[in-house]
């Protein structure tokens, strides 16, 4: 008779990356549907083209790096997911794919896969993007248009290796009241404009695909948290800091700095801290450097905001922090049972 | 709610974990219930220790009676069931011995005598396989079948013989029992309680928190021979020189807490305090930071914050076999898991081999793995030909079928931290597996401070990516002192 040999713990918890990662794909979704409620068949394609070529880049490299498939993780399609939301609902579909391409590649692959990555993949596809297409990423169309679930936007199909078509006349066509074509963060900062809260929260603003509705990205993000597949101190600490710093700025110059009810509902603040930030590979695993972290993160934001040549800030204040993880885990040590000073013994 | 209130409810974890049972005690040290352990007591106190896990228990043994099981034809008593020197052997080959008689002399202050388990003839005296693989010196008797298998050798005393004898009298009559750690430590029992006398003992913490799954051994010893516990921990008390006694019962165990609440002497000297259940809470460490909110300086005996820890079944044993002068010849323990029909405690002679003990309990065939102790800790055998000792608190069987087909893929580490939250030493589990994936085991001890693990399973438990962490760890410990030794 043969008999098993193992060795202690014999039982194992009900956790498991692919579950971890299933769930996160799952509380995605409502955001993914409002998106495309909001903005039709073109988010839609961008959404699925980005998560496509994420996938087939992660293939890609299983394959040249003569590996089992690691596409079961569902690490790659939260990759692909999370990029095409912070990109322009009518971001050109070619462009999209050189993105969802250099998140994996660049982002993933190249530091040994999941686990490995120093940055968030989604957020180097993103970067990259913006560097390479600057005017792409900053066109932004009118949601609940008329006919966007019977055509395109004209950017979205856009040729590969073209440059879209200008689509102001487009636009003027839709006949959508109040658009400007502008995000909230870029009116404040050029024409010191606030938008409304009312308006931030329920994601009637112009945006990304995925980062108009505040309140859906908390509620997601809530229910993640809920499950624990999430670390609910991450986006307390990013907001919280968000919120104070913009507070200490209002307090200092009311007239020429928003309110902190702006800065947390604006732009792709929430959607960063609730999804971005939280990436587990990429952020610090001890107790006080998790709140580091996302403290860091929040006051990063609001300065780039304030003072930086950008009007958003998110994306390069997650990046640093990503960066800063490994050096913020090393010197938080938690404090080892049982090494408590003498003088607080009982 | 009134602000009152609120301030008592977000003081209550640390607060009342760490105060309730000290005040308890206190005021019962004092014979008066005093205000503050009025107050505590308001919150129904369940002390605790912070991280670890809640995997599933598995009780369903717990409401089961204790039932004795038969003897085997042959017993293989090895001389060697407790750290320290093994017993000398007394008896020779042929010999016939009678239950409970001596055929081990302890060789020493750290060593402990053996008893015969049986009444029999020796049928040989040579190494024979045990649990951990090793080859271990054993006595193998063989047992008489038509014999009524009474305890024939035994030198009973009354409570007041007993209180008569002096320290020194009183460890050497512990020791004659035989009785080491019956929690698994298997640390003679007279070598733990013998506290020297520059160090003072104000608590004896007494663990029933049995926090493993499966086991319930301790919790039906706690149910039915709650005397024996009782007493056991009055001569504990008397050695040790502590004031009081606090015994910790994970509160799944309801009817044991009921029940020796039930049996405490008036004097107060003894309390009985509800744990979280939660593992490892019956870890020394934990008990006593869920107990008495300390914690045991880093490398240091529980002595040094002037705390001493028994288990109760050891206690139990010593408030049972001290008055009747008999030696361990048996003990009560688990078998459970899957692969058991009739899961259960049974009471089993010392040396019964696991294959009859997996017999009698209706194994179904082809018993896939069979781990001794809890499912947490416990280690699996290779063969069934090994005996159960005093130290076996528990025997789980799984079939072939209960295993899984193909161990769960193991990722990378994606760093979720979730060791770090479950580690109840507040290690780096993700960082320590890290290092050791690239074999840089002095920076895990130096840094990382390696040799606090316990390996308690908390983190491969929790572990997403399926690390096998707690192996990487042992694997890095033991390399680590062979360097250290060579």
């Amino acid at each position: 008779m043969s008999m098993e040999l193992r060795t202690s713990p014999h039982l194992v918890g009900d956790r498991s990356v692919e579950r971890i990662m299933k769930h996160v794909v799952l509380s995605l979704l409502p955001i993914c549907g409002f998106s495309v409620w909001q903005y039709g068949l073109s988010a839609l394609a961008l959404l699925l083209t980005v998560t496509a070529t994420c996938l087939a880049t992660e293939r890609l490299f299983n394959r040249a790096a003569k590996q089992p498939s690691t596409l079961n993780d569902w690490s790659a399609v939260i990759t692909g997911v999370l990029l095409a939301l912070t990109l322009p609902p009518a971001f050109p579909l070619w462009m999209a794919v050189v993105a969802g391409f250099v998140a994996i590649a660049i982002g993933k692959a190249l530091f040994g896969g999941l686990g490995s990555n120093v940055f968030n993949p989604a957020l180097i596809g993103r970067a990259f993007v913006q560097a390479a297409f600057p005017v792409a990423i900053t066109t932004w169309v009118p949601a609940f248009s008329a006919q966007r679930f019977s055509e395109f936007v004209p950017t979205t199909l856009t040729a590969p290796l073209m440059m879209p078509p200008d689509i102001v006349e487009w636009v003027k066509l839709q006949a959508v009241d109040a658009f400007t074509g502008a995000t909230p963060l870029a009116r404040w900062k050029f024409e010191n404009v606030v938008a409304s809260s009312h308006d931030l929260l329920t994601g009637v603003v112009t945006a990304s695909a995925g980062e108009t509705s505040a309140i859906l990205i908390l509620l997601c993000g809530a229910y993640l948290a809920a499950r624990k597949f999430m670390d609910w101190r991450i986006p307390v600490a990013v907001l919280g800091s968000a919120a104070l710093t913009a507070w200490l700025f209002q307090l200092y110059d009311p007239a020429h700095f928003p309110a902190p009810t702006f800065v947390l509902l604006s732009g792709g603040l929430m959607l960063g801290a609730v999804y971005m930030a939280t990436d587990m590979a990429t952020s610090p695993v001890t107790p006080l450097g998790v709140w580091i972290y996302g403290a860091l993160i929040g006051v990063v934001t609001v300065m780039i905001r304030y003072f930086g040549g950008l009007t958003e800030g998110v994306m390069y204040a997650i990046l640093l922090g990503n960066a800063l993880t490994p050096l913020i885990d090393r010197y938080t040590q938690p404090r080892v049972f049982g090494t408590r000073q003498q003088g607080k013994k009982k | 709610m009134k602000v009152n209130d609120l301030l008592l409810k977000s003081g209550e974890r640390g607060e009342r974990a760490e105060a309730a049972p000290v005040a308890e005690a206190r005021a019962a040290v004092a014979g008066r219930k005093s205000v503050f352990s009025f107050f505590t007591s308001l919150f129904s106190g369940k002390a605790t220790f912070p991280h670890g896990i809640h995997p599933e228990y598995h009780k369903e043994t717990g409401s089961l009676p204790i039932r004795r099981m038969a003897f085997a034809p042959r017993l293989i008593v090895p001389l060697s069931q407790h750290i320290g020197k093994p017993a000398v052997c007394c008896v020779s080959v042929g010999q016939e011995v009678s239950r409970g008689q001596v055929i081990a002399t302890a060789d020493g202050f750290v060593s402990l005598p053996v008893h015969a388990p049986a009444t029999g003839v020796v049928e040989a005296i040579g190494v024979m396989p045990s649990a951990n693989g090793k080859m271990v010196e054993s006595v193998t008797i063989r047992v008489y079948e038509a014999d009524s298998q009474q305890v024939l050798v035994s030198a009973p005393r009354s409570d007041d013989e007993i209180a008569a004898m002096d320290k020194q009298t009183l460890l050497a009559a512990i020791q004659q029992t035989g009785i080491s750690g019956l929690g698994g430590a298997t640390f003679p029992a007279h070598v733990k309680l013998s506290v020297p006398p520059e160090v003072a003992i104000d608590t004896l913490v007494v663990n029933g928190a049995e926090c493993e799954p499966f086991l319930t051994c301790d919790h039906r010893v706690m149910v039915e021979r709650t005397r024996d516990l009782i007493r056991g921990i009055g001569y504990a008390l008397r050695i040790s020189g502590a004031p009081r006694a606090i015994i910790g019962v994970e509160d799944n165990k309801p009817d044991a807490i009921a029940a020796i609440r039930a049996a405490l002497p008036a004097d107060g000297s003894i309390a009985v305090q509800a744990l979280e259940t939660k593992y490892p809470q019956g870890a020394e460490d934990t008990i006593i930071y869920a107990l008495l909110g300390r914690e045991i300086p880093a490398g240091q005996r529980p002595a040094s914050i002037g705390v001493l820890v028994n288990n109760v079944m050891t206690l139990a044993y010593l408030g049972r076999l001290l008055p009747a002068g008999e030696g361990i010849v048996e003990r009560v323990l688990t078998v459970a898991g899957p692969g058991v029909e009739k899961p259960g405690n049974y009471i089993v002679p010392i040396g019964t081999p696991l294959r009859f003990l997996l017999e009698q309990v209706g194994a179904r065939s082809n018993a896939g793995e069979v781990i001794l102790g809890g499912p947490m800790m416990g280690m699996t055998i290779s063969s069934l030909d090994v005996p159960v000792t005093k130290g076996t608190s528990g025997v789980l069987a799984f079939g072939k079928a209960q295993l899984p087909e193909e161990a769960p893929r193991v990722y990378a580490c994606i760093k979720c931290g979730e060791c770090l939250k479950a580690c109840p030493k507040f290690l780096n589990p993700s960082q320590l597996g890290l290092l050791a994936a690239k074999r840089e085991y002095e920076e895990m001890a130096e840094r990382y401070n390696l040799d606090r693990c316990f390996e308690c399973g908390c983190c491969s438990y929790v572990c997403p990516s399926h690390i096998p962490l707690v192996q990487q760890f042992r694997i890095a410990k033991a390399v680590n002192r062979e360097k250290a030794s060579t």
